[in-house]
């Protein structure tokens, strides 16, 4: 497959993005919006363009902790658009059997941080639901939406990022947006899909990151990483919020002439291979960064995956910059996070290999 | 020597800065001991058990003290407001204002030894069990001087040695952890009692009654006491719970309501608690088919209570519930100003000694805030600590595998 083509940086604010080649070829039509507006926007037509869509979870009435959910229930009724109790595994399980009834199940949990009581659900009922009943039944229509990451101040239990847990479960679709015009086309995307999957949106970015959005029906394609910048002196690979970070880290690698390609990986399972391949021929060295603990991180997955198929090819080995081996921390979450810094230390220890 | 509730600073604080309520008035200590009777605001209902009575005895210490404790509780929680909005809190910050009354009741049945289990709403629970206003203020700055050594935060504090046992983020996880303390505790045969918390919200978490059917199953002395004050978040219980009467869900439980912004009622509804979990009947060997009938030992609580603030810092509380409701509560329930009554009525101190009580109680709690603030940030060693048992010889990798590694202390 071949490397997906540049987009031109198009947005501003604290974070900048640029924008996917597919949308750029159609005419500007967006307006500035931030990231919880674009989910938004994106559950307003998923709503309006199904009628057995139903979004629910816990306090979502009244917008959401989020503001994700803002105007639903006013709009389409307390029918379609409910507040659940605080109960995540049961949330799941309901999910899924909506899901099983050909209805689409759009199901929130307030943090990723809380849904390991649901763990169990996702990963035993929806995942193998379609596998274990030979294709009788399936809950394609679930998706599960998540806010993850770190937020600054979250500590233990309102930054995590459980993203590894759940791409260890064939039969599951996992996706990263990394910014409002990408969660819009992705999030439509999942909930069309005919898979159950896992949406986690980067709760850092839901004010912060603004960008220009199409305001009608638009959908990304799942399972293809877009190459957001070419490079040729090395890949580096991210998703979600990180992806800032590796981008303000190639520009400074730039200043000592380090030729940086950067892909937003996008689905994390299943993983676009052939793209994130095909530039690690092209410049021989990988780095994946990634917010959760390094050990068993999905760097992990990428780091090996390619070593099996570029290994003659590349030049160093493959870099981690990732959370430490401890629990998210509180106070030292500038520690425990996988900085800028330690990103560019490890391109220019890694090009100098 | 009369057994006053004393929340002491820290021992760098000057020891007369422990106050005892006794001296400031002019009854002599035996007074301060007779018992007066108060009656609760409401009367106890009962599920499946006769609820005990309304008439709860006291003294004037424990007047005096709980309208101290109290006083100290509200004024702490009212400066977190303060130190989260001037950021000198980070993270997430649950406020107890309003629900004083169940921590301080509880406190008032118990003693040090049994133990206490709650969720995240947990700094007023903490002052009860004894620990120090600075403690509390440097565990909610991140200091290192902190009751969880800084590394927990608001939602985690923890005091082992009054039996606390925290603080924890997971609503609804806490109960079986609770169920399990009691389990270790009738293993011990200590008599002593685990009083697992948790809220509306929290109630309708599977765990809970999986929780519950293994301490009937098992007679462990865990008392659960929900703290109903109404909302899970955002959410009101009446959208939440098909059956918000909380002290019922537990069917084959018994269980009690309470009027949690009265803290005697409070008070009665632990003391009664504790004895019914403790009720060892002579029969405990006899394997019968309805020996259960004979000691059931688990009971639950339902504290009726109300938050003023938010869930947490990050909600204003009023995108769910009308100011009024909450200026209707304050002025007719407030467990503080109830109090101010009784002692008032009883003719124990004037308006004005309540008045200085509070201020005294500001005070300290300004000077407990200043040393805070004084106080350093843990070492950025510990971000390693305590990840595995010391000595544990993990090897723990930094940003990038092969640059930074060390060995986890």
């Amino acid at each position: 497959m071949a490397l997906r083509g540049l987009g031109r940086r198009i947005s501003i604010g604290k974070r900048c993005f640029s924008s996917a080649s597919e949308v750029e070829k159609r005419p500007r039509d967006g307006k500035q919006i931030n990231l919880f507006s674009a989910i938004n926007q994106a559950l307003h037509i998923a709503l309006e363009t199904d009628s057995r869509a139903y979004v629910f979870g816990e306090d979502v009435g009244f917008g959401g902790v989020f503001r994700c959910t803002t105007g639903l229930a006013d709009r389409f009724g307390r029918n379609r658009v409910f507040n659940t109790p605080l109960c995540e595994q049961g949330i799941a399980g309901f999910a899924i059997g909506l899901a099983a009834m050909g209805n689409r199940a759009i199901a929130e949990i307030q943090f990723a941080d809380y849904i390991y009581p649901a763990f169990d659900q996702i990963v035993n009922e929806a995942a193998k639901f379609r596998y274990r009943s030979g294709n009788q039944f399936n809950c394609g229509g679930l998706t599960i939406r998540s806010p993850y990451g770190a937020v600054g101040h979250g500590g233990h239990y309102h930054s995590q990022s459980p993203e590894a847990f759940f791409c260890h479960v064939p039969g599951l679709k996992v996706v990263i947006p990394r910014s409002p015009q990408q969660a819009k086309g992705l999030l439509l995307a999942c909930i069309r899909d005919p898979n159950p999957v896992v949406f986690f949106e980067p709760k850092w970015l839901y004010r912060l990151a603004v960008e220009e959005v199409p305001e009608r029906d638009y959908m990304l394609p799942l399972s293809q990483a877009e190459v957001i910048r070419q490079g040729s002196d090395i890949t580096l690979v991210g998703w979600g919020a990180q992806l800032s970070v590796l981008e303000r880290a190639c520009d400074e690698a730039a200043k000592d002439g380090i030729s940086c390609e950067l892909i937003d990986l996008r689905t994390l399972i299943p993983w676009d291979k052939e793209t994130v391949e095909a530039s690690v021929r092209k410049t021989g060295r990988l780095l994946v960064s990634h917010e959760a603990p390094v050990t068993g991180g999905f760097g992990a997955e990428i780091s090996a995956s390619i070593a099996e198929r570029c290994f003659l090819r590349l030049e160093a080995p493959v870099a981690r910059i990732c959370g430490l081996d401890t629990p998210f921390p509180l106070v030292y979450e500038p520690f425990y996070m996988p900085t800028k810094n330690k990103v560019l230390d490890a391109i220019k220890a890694t090009v100098n290999y | 020597m009369a057994a006053v509730r004393r929340l002491s600073l820290s021992s760098s604080a000057a020891p007369l800065r422990r106050l005892l309520i006794l001296r400031p008035f002019s009854s002599s200590s035996a007074d301060d001991q007779r018992v007066l009777t108060v009656e609760t605001s409401l009367p106890f209902i009962g599920h499946k058990i006769d609820p005990p009575s309304r008439s709860v005895d006291t003294t004037p210490n424990e007047l005096l003290s709980f309208f101290r404790d109290m006083s100290m509780m509200r004024r702490m929680e009212i400066a977190a407001d303060s130190l989260y909005k001037a950021k000198l809190i980070r993270g997430f910050c649950h406020l107890y204002d309003g629900q004083e009354a169940v921590a301080v009741g509880m406190e008032a049945a118990i003693t040090k030894r049994d133990a206490i289990i709650t969720a995240y709403r947990d700094h007023c629970i903490y002052l009860g069990r004894g620990g120090s206003l600075v403690e509390s203020f440097t565990e909610l700055m991140g200091r290192r001087s902190g009751c969880s050594r800084g590394k927990g935060g608001s939602m985690h504090f923890y005091k082992k040695d009054s039996g606390f046992y925290g603080g924890h983020g997971i609503v609804g996880a806490q109960v079986p952890l609770g169920c399990g303390v009691a389990f270790a505790q009738k293993y011990s045969k200590d008599e002593n009692v685990t009083f697992a918390m948790y809220g509306d919200g929290a109630a309708n978490q599977g765990q809970l009654f999986e929780a519950l059917n293994i301490s009937a199953l098992w007679d462990l002395p865990v008392i659960l006491v929900c703290e109903n004050n109404h909302y899970g978040m955002g959410t009101a219980e009446w959208r939440a719970a098909k059956s918000p009467a909380y002290y019922k869900r537990g069917d084959y439980v018994p269980g009690l309501k309470v009027d949690g912004m009265d803290a005697f009622a409070v008070k009665q509804a632990c003391k009664f608690a504790k004895d019914y979990a403790l009720k060892n009947g002579p029969l405990v060997l006899v394997q019968s088919y309805d020996f259960f009938e004979h000691y059931k030992m688990v009971l639950i609580l339902e504290m009726d209570t109300y938050r003023y603030h938010g869930h947490s810092m990050s909600d204003p509380g009023s995108t769910y519930r009308t100011r009024d409701e909450i200026s209707g509560v304050r002025q007719e329930r407030d467990p503080i100003e109830r109090i101010r009554k009784l002692i008032l009525s009883h003719e124990l101190a004037t308006a004005a000694e309540l008045k200085d009580i509070e201020k005294v109680v500001r005070k300290e709690v300004d000077e407990a805030i200043a040393q805070a603030k004084e106080t350093p940030m843990p070492d950025p060693s510990e971000l390693f600590t305590n990840v595995y048992v010391k000595g544990f010889g993990v090897e723990a990798f930094g940003a990038d595998r092969k640059e930074v590694k060390a060995f986890l202390p």
